[in-house]
Parts: structure tokens; sequence; C-alpha cells
């Protein structure tokens, strides 16, 4: 299809390269933050780093929905699948993330438990429908993208009168995780971290926009330029955070015009603020807890709250300490950094939850660059 | 997109048109493609590829 193919030429990647080639300044570096676990994924599978200059380094971000819950939401979560009156509803990805104790939805799905896996939100309905005896609740996870999904089942399931029907929310907002990367003590303080641009969400900012990212182009003095998934976008927003950089201005704009405006989706914005609102402070895994970072359910829909109908409890969870991915997950680590990267720690077998979605920085590794990393050793 | 068939919910785009190309997240549609500005960036990664003349195929797909 011209407009995914389009964007994957290869000899306009290698016009590309060369453009950029001559557009850095060998004198510096340029350090910039890919948010977004899609552009991760993209950049490893068309090895688009392979055609960057050597001090142009891409950071990978936080930006993968199932590796920045925090386990006791996870493990909240599975206790509540395990309830025999309960059929749990989620994401494919969602069902095979360690929880504490190397539990997961899968294994509790394995010893009885009802856990369904969908693609599309909707299809939680459909479940709840076709089965009145049972409770469905929608195991709801991600940024914008797919909150505005949640919003509507939601609202859906008013309008159907479903009684047997709620949603565990745990939705993110993804300006708030760049807020918290920005004022983290690796970047701020100690140099750990550096971050020099942002390389911006492609879906995400189709429903939200480009506006929010105005202010950390103004406050924190960072670039940030939107680009689309696909290999040539990812390229050329590079050239356009180097050419920022290099003229010492730091903007918000935007590649993936065809699909993004400033405004965003606003119809997606005004339903998810009719059903959803933030809390005053929600935990992540690796970025701990952000003040208001997280959405709940509203109480005008508080009968579709799960967290109400069942009380679910928090409570706190050991971790496996030796697992990097909180680090990772703040870009102050690499994958390969991590004792348990590819033994034991691999996409079949993941101990923690970057090794589990195509999103994730560990994933992208293992899949695309374990070849190099045996090779190099 | 590619021969695969799949339902989609519209619900978060109004006025949606047969012929429109929409990006597909998880079952919804959360935006509908602006054909025109996906022509003119093609055109720009036309143009520099024509431009320096690049002959070889620089992406190499990464299939495991």
């Amino acid at each position: 299809m011209r407009y995914v193919r389009g964007f994957r030429e290869g000899a306009a990647a290698a016009a590309l390269a060369r453009l950029l080639e001559a557009e850095v300044d060998p004198k510096r570096e340029y350090h910039l933050m890919e948010f977004c676990g899609g552009h991760t994924h993209a950049i490893f599978r068309y090895g688009v780093e392979d055609l960057l200059p050597g001090n142009v380094r891409l950071i990978h971000g936080p930006g993968c929905p199932v590796c920045v819950l925090a386990v006791p939401r996870l493990d909240a979560a599975i206790e509540l699948a395990r309830r025999p009156e309960v059929t749990l509803v989620s994401y494919g990805d969602m069902l095979r993330v360690p929880a504490s104790r190397r539990r997961s939805l899968l294994k509790a799905r394995a010893q009885g438990a009802d856990v369904r896996m969908v693609y599309s939100a909707l299809e939680s309905l459909e479940i709840a429908a076709a089965h009145p005896d049972r409770q469905v609740v929608f195991f709801a996870i991600g940024f914008e993208t797919t909150t505005p999904a949640t919003a509507h089942i939601i609202r859906e399931a008013q309008r159907l009168n479903l009684r047997n029907f709620s949603v565990y929310c745990n939705h993110v907002v993804t300006p708030a995780a760049i807020l918290s990367i920005l004022d983290s003590p690796e970047v701020r303080e100690w140099g750990q971290v550096r971050v020099d641009g942002f390389i911006g969400p492609s879906h995400v900012s189709a429903v939200i926009g480009s506006r929010p990212y105005e202010y950390f182009a103004e406050e924190y003095r960072r670039p940030v330029v939107i680009a689309g998934f696909e290999p040539l976008d990812v390229m050329q927003a590079i050239r356009m955070l180097v050419q920022q950089l290099n003229s010492r201005v730091s903007r918000v704009e935007n590649q993936f015009t065809r699909g993004v405006t400033r405004d965003g989706n606003l119809k997606a914005q005004r339903l998810v603020a009719e059903v959803l609102e933030l809390r005053p402070s929600f935990e992540w895994r690796g970025l701990g807890e952000l003040p208001y970072s997280g959405l709940r359910i509203k109480s005008a829909f508080g009968q579709f709250d799960a967290e109400r109908r069942f009380a679910i409890e928090v409570r706190a969870a050991p971790e496996n300490k030796a697992c990097q991915c909180p680090a990772i997950i703040r870009g102050v680590k690499k994958p390969t950094d991590c004792s348990l990267f590819g033994a034991p720690c691999t996409p079949r077998n993941p101990v923690g939850s970057c090794m589990v979605s195509a999103e994730g920085a560990c994933a992208a590794y293992y899949k695309y660059r374990r070849g190099a990393l045996k090779a190099a050793n | 997109m590619g021969g695969i068939l799949t339902h989609v919910s519209i619900a978060l785009i109004d006025d949606v048109a047969l012929g429109d190309y929409l990006i597909v997240h998880a079952g919804f549609a959360i935006a509908r493609l602006d054909v025109e500005e996906a022509e003119k960036s093609l055109a720009l990664f036309d143009e520099i590829a024509a431009h320096l003349n690049q002959p070889i195929d620089a992406l190499r797909p990464r299939f495991p």
C-alpha cells in the first residue's frame, strides 16, 4: 500500500543518511530519545541506527504500554482473574508480562482462571453480552492511543445497560512521562542520561495533537519532532532535530503531517474527558509515583469501575532485583547491561516487562541485534 | 491493509466516507490520513532520493 510502503523506500533512506552525515556537526554529540516503543521497534527492524552518523545516539524511552505498568497493579489483575465469577479480558501482550514471583495472566489461565485475549476493546463488550452469568472485566492499559477506546466501551456499556461488565483502568498519559524524564535526577543532576531532543510519538500525537509538547520545547529547551512510524519518517525527524540543535532552537515540529494536527482528535479527547479523569498520583514501573499521570473512571460511570465493584487493593510487591527494566525504561541502562538478558530472559520466557512486547527495548534488542552482539563477543 | 479484512470501529472519527484512509490502533480508527500531506511527504523523499541518486537500498528489514 502506497502510504505505508512509500515510507520504506531504501534509496530514499540512503539519501537521507547521506544528507544527515553532511548536516551533523562532528564536534558535538546528539542524544535523541524516541519516546515511543513503536519507534523503537521500527528503528531496530529497519536497522536505522546503522544509517546514523556515530555522534547521533538514540535513547529508547518509556513509551511501551505493557512495560510501564507497575507490578502491584498487575498482581491485582491476576488476583481479580482468579475469582471464580470473573472473566478477565485484555490485550495480548499484557497476558505474558511477568508479575511478582514470576506469575502472569497466562499462567493464571493455565491454572484455570478465565482470561481472554482481545485485539479490540470492543470485543470485551461482546463477551459480556454473550455471558450474562459472568463478571466480565476489561483490564485496560496503555497510553492515549487506547484510552479513547476504553472511554468508548464504558459509555457503550452504560447505553446497553450491561450490568456484568466493568473496567480495571490503568491508562497513563504521555506528557507526564516526558516530564518525569526531564525532571529525573539522572538527567538533571547526575548527568547519567543526556537527552538533547525528543522524537515524538505518532499515534499518541494523532490523538492528543502536537500542542502538549510545546511546554517541553519552551520550558526545558528540548526540541520535539513528531515522527511517523515508518523508517523514512524516523530518519527525516532525526534530520529535523539535528537542524534545530545546530541552530540552537527548540520548537515542536511535526514530520507526521499526514496523521497529526496541532489539536489532535478532538472527538476522542472529549470522549475521554467525559468518562475518565486524572488521578492525583499513579505508580509507573521504572518511573515511580508520578503526579497526575494516570486516569481513573469518573464517579458518574462508577458502576463500571472494577476497582470499586471488586474493592481492588493494590499492594506493594517485590520485583526481581536483577531485572534492569526500571533503569532501561528511564533510558539509564541498555538491555545488554542486564545480566539476565538472553539467559534466562528471552521473549519466550521473559523475566521483565521490557522483554515481552515488540515495543519493549529488550525484545527489540533480542530480536534484531542478537546476531551482531554475538559476533562482537 | 495488504488484503487483510478486519473490523474497525469508527466511533472516534466523524463522517468517514468510502475511500478514506484511516490510521487504526487496536481496532479503533484514531485519525483520518491526510492524503494530500502524505503525497507531499512522499514527493519530498522522492526528490531527495532522485537528487542524491543513491543506487543502494539502505533499508534491510530484519526478519528474524
